[in-house]
């Protein structure tokens, strides 16, 4: 199957700071692609610059979408080819009624479409359809309208940038659900996530350090490797990547070496 | 000249063929600034029409009492709501002048009985407006426990030619309660000066939220004061406005704290666009170590992670603010 989105050599400056570090990623439709990495690795960085937020153009790489170099085209553009985000900390929206809000990318308005995006959240369509996305919702009931507006657009891709945080533990099972009918869909999704629960459906999972990918295949893999590697790090020298930046480029370097040698 | 209506007739069909075309004009007027026609003429609703000079509806239902008598260039009105009494309905009030100039100067007085409750609904229409004054002086007193709620909506032309000066004076006594909606966003709002002052009792609650959006060259002033006076009296200002083209609004909010207990806030967002400016006062008064007010205000440009969320759903930049702004002072 041929890849829908690809990042190739991607540098990302904000300010002085090398953000991305000539970073590859390819995502396929049809498949979860997990992102892991602690805070501060690049990961956010990283769907902003997907998405062509502002500050976040790179300097050097390409962004392709369906072979096509979308790396200067402005986030409505990339919208309507069928790239959206799911917010970590969403918006709010003064007046804006939610079904409205979850109605905008759709490309057929319909309530009965809008009502079934809220009920695939566990949302009441009754309850929150005329609400306001104002500061009266709770911060998990803006994520959860926060993946019920993207997953009504049915995207070809779809960023979701911690999904997860600020949702209650007993939800986390239907977060995983919604994420796996996307791709289902055949959304190809990037999921950024700390959550075991949810790296484990993942098609595949990258490890992110220091802006760049330094361990990608299955799930199961990639948190091992992220245990034995990255928390022994963390344990000895504390959780600050520039602490880690040398004994991590050797670690990137002996991976290679390795692959290289295979 | 001074009768207590000029006329008194429900539903709004008049075979007085001097009023007919008024009357036409005047509802069609009405029904542009958001009116409900259905609900103007209902049996059980109390309706108050006023169309320039002239009083072309007043009808009244049980608990509440209007009376109205002509003045120059415009209408002098007394809306009284009894002693407990509990309008089901909200009670339609219609202001409008429909030639392209004219002066219409509404004197109101209103008074709403001990316990009452009642919800009003006014909506002004000058859709010709070239060279026309709106002014309206009312004086409201809202008696111990009760509760009044005032929604007006403007309905404006395009070529603003018309100055807007609504000039509130308020007193709400022991655990009354007033909210003020004033709503200007359809049409070229011209020249709007809103002066309001509100004396709020013990335990009283008074909420001002005023919505407008200039365009053009459009004038959008504000001058709230809200004084609470008694203990725990609570009082907000909520202050949404968007200027875009050459617009410009001014917002001078004032809250005092002059009792123990009492709560006051004042917030104002106010978008910019184009060369449209805007500026923002609020002045906290506070006379009473035990009284808290605050304010909070953002004026400016657009959000920008607002825009570029709404952005990654497909809209385009223009399409975004707009609807930010349209749902802002919905």
């Amino acid at each position: 199957m041929n890849s829908i989105l690809d990042v190739k050599q991607v540098i990302l400056y904000r300010d002085k700071y090398e953000i991305l570090k000539q970073l590859n990623l390819q995502l396929f439709p049809y498949q979860i692609h997990t992102l892991l990495g602690i805070n501060g690795s690049g990961k956010s960085s990283l769907a902003y610059t997907i998405m062509g937020l502002e500050g976040y153009k790179p300097q050097k790489g390409k962004v392709l979408f369906q072979g096509k170099d979308i790396t200067k085209l402005p986030v409505d553009e990339r919208a309507r080819m069928g790239i959206t985000l799911a917010w970590q900390e969403p918006a709010r929206f003064e007046g804006l009624p939610i079904g409205k809000y979850i109605s905008l990318g759709m490309s057929e308005v319909s309530e009965k479409k809008v009502n079934e995006a809220l009920e695939a959240v566990a949302l009441s369509p009754r309850a929150y359809a005329y609400r306001s996305l104002d500061k009266t919702l709770s911060g998990g009931e803006r994520k959860r309208v926060e993946l019920a507006a993207v997953y009504a657009m049915q995207p070809k891709v779809a960023i979701l940038d911690e999904p997860d945080s600020g949702i209650d533990v007993l939800s986390i099972q239907d977060i995983g659900l919604l994420i796996q009918r996307m791709a289902q869909h055949g959304s190809a999704v990037l999921l950024i996530t700390h959550r075991d629960e949810l790296v484990q459906q993942s098609d595949v999972a990258s490890l992110m350090c220091m802006g760049s990918i330094i361990y990608s295949g299955l799930p199961h893999k990639t948190m091992e490797f992220f245990q034995i590697n990255c928390q022994s790090h963390q344990q000895a020298y504390g959780s600050q990547p520039w602490s880690l930046n040398s004994l991590l480029n050797s670690k990137v370097k002996k991976i290679n070496e390795n692959k290289n040698s295979k | 000249m001074k009768t207590k209506t000029q006329s008194k007739f429900h539903p709004l069909k008049s075979s007085a063929p001097i009023w007919a075309s008024e009357m036409a004009g005047i509802m069609e007027a009405y029904r542009k600034a958001g009116g409900n026609l259905e609900q103007l003429q209902a049996q059980d609703v109390a309706t108050l029409v006023v169309s320039g000079d002239q009083v072309l509806v007043s009808h009244d239902i049980a608990g509440i009492q209007f009376s109205a008598e002509r003045i120059e260039n415009g209408v002098r009105a007394k809306i009284e709501v009894g002693a407990n009494s509990v309008i089901a309905k909200p009670v339609h009030l219609c202001f409008g002048v429909l030639p392209q100039e004219g002066i219409q100067h509404i004197i109101a007085d209103y008074h709403i009985g001990e316990g009452a409750q009642v919800k009003f609904l006014a909506h002004c229409s000058f859709p010709n407006a070239v060279k026309v004054e709106h002014l309206m002086n009312a004086t409201i007193q809202i008696e111990k426990n009760a509760l009044m709620e005032y929604t007006e909506e403007h309905f404006h032309g395009e070529k603003g030619g018309i100055l807007v000066k609504p000039t509130t004076r308020v007193t709400v006594e022991k655990r009354g309660t007033y909210r003020n909606t004033f709503s200007l966003v359809r049409g070229s709002i011209g020249e709007m000066v809103i002066d309001v002052k509100v004396d709020a009792q013990e335990n009283a609650l008074v909420e001002l939220h005023t919505k407008a959006f200039g365009i053009h060259k459009d004038i959008v002033k504000v001058n709230e004061l809200i004084r609470l006076n008694g203990n725990n009296a609570h009082g907000l200002a909520k202050t949404r406005i968007a200027v875009k083209d050459q617009a410009l609004s001014e917002v001078v909010t004032i809250t005092e704290g002059n009792a123990p207990g009492v709560k006051g806030h004042m917030d104002c967002t106010e978008i910019v666009r184009d060369q449209g400016k805007a500026t923002n006062n609020p002045i906290v008064l506070v006379s009473n170590a035990l009284a808290q007010v605050t304010h909070e205000a953002a004026i400016g440009t657009v959000n920008r992670k607002e825009l570029e969320t709404l952005m990654s759903r497909g809209l385009n930049e223009n399409e975004a603010v707009d609807l930010i702004i349209r749902a802002m002072i919905r």
